[in-house]
């Protein structure tokens, strides 16, 4: 019994110590699998985890280069930065943003207009890292912040540089705008490789010179390899490369004189052009109305962007480069030029108006009851004979027309410095082909030349072409490339690289049909359609009145502004330069539906001529002159 | 001075010197480990320090205790555990989002902690009471021991303790024979029955387990504490990036490191090396207690110093396997180096028990 029992007793104790074997076997195993995982994690893949652990550890910041300045021919500042305090927040590390924006706007003021600018940025703006709740933080609120910080994981103050316009409207058109980069302007970036210079930048140039130019102002990014924790918070700089500042554009702009020109315009609509015929260098560049481009910089706010563009004055519209008028009868001194040049005219060859020109059934009208009379090449130009230009334009024919008048410009893009110039349309047999699909539409009536003859009918021209032609017949028919900017200044080593003039083209001309050209339209200033705009005027100068019509009249209707809606009014348009013998300055003026040119636009022209050649300043809207009988 | 060291014979006279030598080294590491790990929390270290002694004490107290008295223990101890387990259901308090805490007035004590000791306690001495006429039956009473407060734990719910307790519990009715077959066909039964265990998880438990099979599922959720584990893990390479030096732990990115996750601060800090050297000593220790629990002189406590040993290893097996990744994660400690009183109590009052058994076996042959 004993033994069976001591037996018994063994054998358990073999069977217990069978199954602690089997178990010791069993965390034998447990243990090779733990260790082979940890080597196949800390020798198979420890290049791989190494590398994570890193990407977590650094983060590489950039640092966004300054922006280069835009200032005019003398210095005067034309879009600056200034700093300022943000507050952001990085809308992937917030888990529910809503909440965190309301507690936010416990301790620093936030508006309902920031959130929903918060929100459309949050769609404009996908993937950026961090965007802006508040801007222009004061000193209190980033203190009181600060002090809350640790409560706010992914949101954080940032010095940020802000772009200003501080002169606001004035010439908003040109200078452009900066905003928030958006999906368009990814593509773009990453089409032109620039992704990584990108890195860090929130703002792209939009419009104007800020677009044109975005390559010299952006500047290089700068870079700082950080240490952060997981919240994604600095700890210590492991390196820094600083950025460089974008360069500074200095341009051929003359802001006081773009100051002038934009008081000239008062109230009016319209745009002018002022270029220097010896560079291409533009001087003034207007559109009126202008916007305030202050506005755009970190995301306009519904409200204000709906009064912008629903505004009937278009504010948003740059009429100088892509609004196209009819030029009226400041074509004339072209298709003048073109009759002396194809031997279509001689000076002293006359006409005879009896106040139309009767073409078939149509009867063609001249603008002055009763006709000129007799009228000459000279006539022609400073009283703006009408029918002398029907005759002519139906002598020469449509595409004599388009091959000469073309070579000014007309019609085609000037390659100016900035974007979304309109091409206008100079019209042509060829031209009216490729517009029209239809068969019937296709063709070209000799009819539709005559209306072209004064600057009518399909002519459609932007001021910048106006006044790039007026620029190349002052020059005696040397075309310059307009442009913006004189030159690019690098602001750490100080090096200007010039925009050097390029000659677009030498129009071969006689030089005294140039010269007899020059000479009626000095006369049109002093004795013809512009000499009450320009009396007393103490320089020489050359001009041409236009009236552009709006609407069509019919065949005997007479114009009657006074029984016209306002808009349907003819744009009133003057080109000058001067002074008559070493040109300086040539310019276009368009004024929307104004009138006569002779007396809403040229004076215009007039003040902006004297303060450009004699410092001559009046600050008040140009005062409308009473127009003569034979104005047009 | 023959007086004192007299005293201190007395003193250590229970004191296993390999088991202690063991679990003071991963003591040691643990503490180290820690200064790391909650750098900018010293008073962690202090706190651990502190609950080290209380632990240590613990344990000297269950060494001096025969296996007899620590059997008489069982009943009580589980009968108590079970009850406060139930009271807890019922007034227990809910903290993040389980009802594990019981407030006694004085303090908040956790009944499911009791049980990984109450519960081998318990099941080593009734296969001990039936030790002659061991039938079938014997081990479904067990089985019934077991699961009801498993299930209760469960529901709590604490899937980490319920596991640390079904660990225990199985592995004394493992240990008290169960027969192969049957053990094979509960294995089989149990994958049959995944899919119902499945059902009535918590989504955030099948969470845990979907993100285990598919970490990058969830990166920026469930899946970013142990993409982060894993990344300390893997970075810490064959050296280590060096103590105080891991780049994971101090930038904050793994998640729990001073508890759960503390393994991924030792890995990432002391590599490869480091982790063979732990792994050696867990094992030695385990190594130790399974030694013991061959040559203990009776069935209860042969069945306690096995189970109590195990137990041990699994705690060690589920934490490692989770932070490296290949097991989902659940609340277990890294014994005897995790920051927390609790675990330390407990695993000390096993190492306490495994010195009892050790040193009263030549009392009890009979």
């Amino acid at each position: 019994m004993r033994l069976a029992e001591f037996k018994d007793h063994q054998r358990e104790l073999y069977y217990f110590q069978l199954r602690i074997g089997i178990a010791g076997v069993f965390v034998l195993a447990a243990f090779s699998l733990l260790l082979l995982r940890l080597v196949y994690l800390q020798v198979v893949q420890y290049d791989y985890y190494h590398t994570k652990a890193e990407d977590n550890r650094i983060s590489i910041v950039p640092i966004m280069p300054n922006r280069g300045l835009i200032l005019d021919r003398s210095g005067t500042v034309l879009a600056r930065n200034y700093s300022a305090y943000t507050l952001e927040i990085s809308p992937g590390k917030v888990a529910d943003l809503e909440n965190t924006i309301d507690e936010l706007a416990a301790i620093v003021e936030i508006r309902a207009s920031d959130r929903t600018r918060f929100k459309r940025l949050m769609i404009e703006a996908k993937g950026a890292d961090s965007l802006p709740i508040r801007t222009r933080l004061t000193d209190e609120e980033v203190a009181k912040f600060a002090v809350n910080r640790y409560r706010f994981a992914g949101v954080d103050i940032q010095a940020r540089l802000f772009r200003q316009y501080p002169l606001n409207e004035m010439a908003s058109h040109l200078v452009g705008y900066i905003g928030r980069i958006n999906d368009r302007d990814v593509e773009r970036i990453e089409e032109a490789d620039l992704s990584a210079n990108y890195k860090g930048t929130d703002h792209i140039g939009k419009t104007g010179l800020e677009q044109s130019y975005e390559s010299e102002l952006h500047g290089i990014t700068g870079y700082e390899q950080v240490e952060v924790d997981s919240g994604g918070r600095g700890v210590r700089t492991l390196s820094r490369t600083s950025p460089t500042s974008g360069n500074n554009l200095v341009l051929t702009l003359d802001i006081k004189l773009q100051e002038v020109a934009e008081e000239a315009f008062g109230e009016n609509r319209g745009a002018l052009v002022a270029i220097e015929p010896s560079t291409g260098g533009i001087l003034a560049f207007v559109s009126m109305p202008g916007f305030d481009p202050n506005l755009f910089v970190e995301g306009i706010d519904p409200a204000s962007w709906d009064l912008l563009n629903t505004s009937l004055d278009r504010p948003m519209v740059n009429r100088a480069l892509a609004g196209t008028y009819p030029p009226g009868s400041t074509f004339k001194p072209y298709m003048a030029l073109a009759a002396l040049e194809l031997g279509k005219r001689t000076p002293q060859q006359t006409i005879h108006d009896p106040g139309f020109f009767q073409f078939g059934n149509h009867r063609f009208r001249d603008d002055k009851v009763g006709g000129h009379g007799t009228v000459d090449m000279y006539k022609s130009i400073v009283a703006s004979c009408d029918t002398y230009y029907y005759m002519l334009g139906n002598d020469l024919g449509i595409d004599n027309i388009a091959r000469f008048i073309g070579q000014f410009g007309f019609g085609a893009k000037t390659g100016i410095d900035v974007e979304g110039e309109a091409t206008g349309v100079l019209p042509s047999q060829e031209w009216k082909r490729k517009r029209f699909r239809k068969p019937e539409q296709q063709k070209w009536y000799a009819g539709e030349t005559i209306s072209v003859g004064i600057g009518q009918g399909y002519n459609a021209y932007t001021p910048l072409q106006m006044a790039q032609a007026m620029a190349t017949l002052a020059n005696n028919g040397v075309m310059f490339r307009p442009h913006l900017v004189n030159y690019i200044e690098n602001i750490r080593s100080g090096e200007r690289t010039p925009v050097k003039p390029k000659v677009e083209r030498a129009i071969a001309l006689k030089a005294e049909n140039v010269e007899f050209i020059k000479r009626a339209l000095g006369g049109v200033n002093t004795e013809g359609t512009g000499a009450r705009a320009f009396a007393k005027a103490e320089y020489t100068s050359a001009g041409k009145t236009g009236t552009a019509q709006v609407v069509a009249m019919k065949q005997n209707e007479k114009y009657d502004e006074k029984h016209v809606t306002e808009r349907h009014r003819d744009h009133a348009l003057f080109i000058a330069f001067a002074p008559l013998d070493s040109p300086k300055i040539a310019l276009a003026v368009v004024v929307e539906n104004a009138g006569f040119g002779a007396r809403a636009a040229a004076p215009i022209a007039r003040q902006v001529l004297d303060y450009y050649l004699l410092g001559k300043r009046i600050d008040k809207p140009a005062p409308e002159v009473p127009a003569d009988d034979d104005d047009d | 001075m023959t007086m004192i060291r007299t005293l201190w014979l007395r003193f250590t006279d229970k004191i296993d010197t390999p088991l202690f030598a063991l679990a003071f080294a991963l003591l040691l590491l643990g503490i180290i480990t820690l200064a790391s790990a909650a750098h900018e929390t010293p008073a962690r270290v202090t706190g651990q320090a502190a609950n080290i002694l209380v632990a240590l004490g613990m344990m000297w107290a269950v060494a001096q205790f025969q296996p007899q008295t620590l059997m008489r223990f069982a009943l009580p101890a589980y009968a108590l555990g079970l009850a406060l387990l139930i009271a807890v259901a019922l007034f227990g308090e809910v903290v993040n989002g389980a009802r594990r805490w019981l407030n006694i007035g004085v303090t908040r004590i956790q009944p499911s902690e009791i049980m990984k000791i109450a519960m081998p306690l318990m099941l080593a001495w009734y296969f001990h009471k039936h030790e002659a006429t061991l039938r079938l039956r014997d081990y479904l009473v067990a089985s019934l021991l077991l699961a009801v407060p498993v299930l209760l734990i469960a529901r709590q719910p604490d899937l980490g303790t319920a596991l640390l307790v079904t660990a225990a519990g199985f592995y004394v009715i493992f240990l008290a024979g169960l027969a192969w077959k049957v053990l094979i066909g509960l294995a089989l039964a149990g994958c049959a029955s995944l899919p119902f265990l499945w059902s009535l998880m918590h989504d955030y438990q099948r969470r845990r387990i979907l993100t285990l099979l598919d970490p990058t599922s969830d990166p920026l959720g469930a899946g970013y504490h142990i993409i982060q584990s894993i990344i300390a893990v893997g970075s810490g390479g064959l050296v280590g990036k060096g103590w105080l030096k891991g780049t994971q732990a101090h930038l904050e990115f793994i998640p729990e490191r001073s508890t759960d996750f503390i393994f991924a601060v030792y890995s990432e800090e002391f590599g490869l090396i480091g982790n063979c050297l732990l792994l050696l000593l867990y094992l030695l220790l385990i190594a130790r207690g399974l030694t013991i629990a061959a040559n203990a002189p009776t069935f209860f406590a042969r069945l306690l110093a096995g189970a109590v040993t195990l137990t041990f290893f699994t705690y060690v097996f589920v934490n490692m396997g989770m932070v490296s990744g290949i097991l989902p994660v659940v609340g277990v400690p890294l014994p005897l180096v995790s920051f927390g009183g609790t675990a330390l109590v407990t695993l000390f009052l096993g190492i306490g028990i495994l010195m009892s058994i050790h040193r009263h076996r030549k009392l009890v042959q009979t």
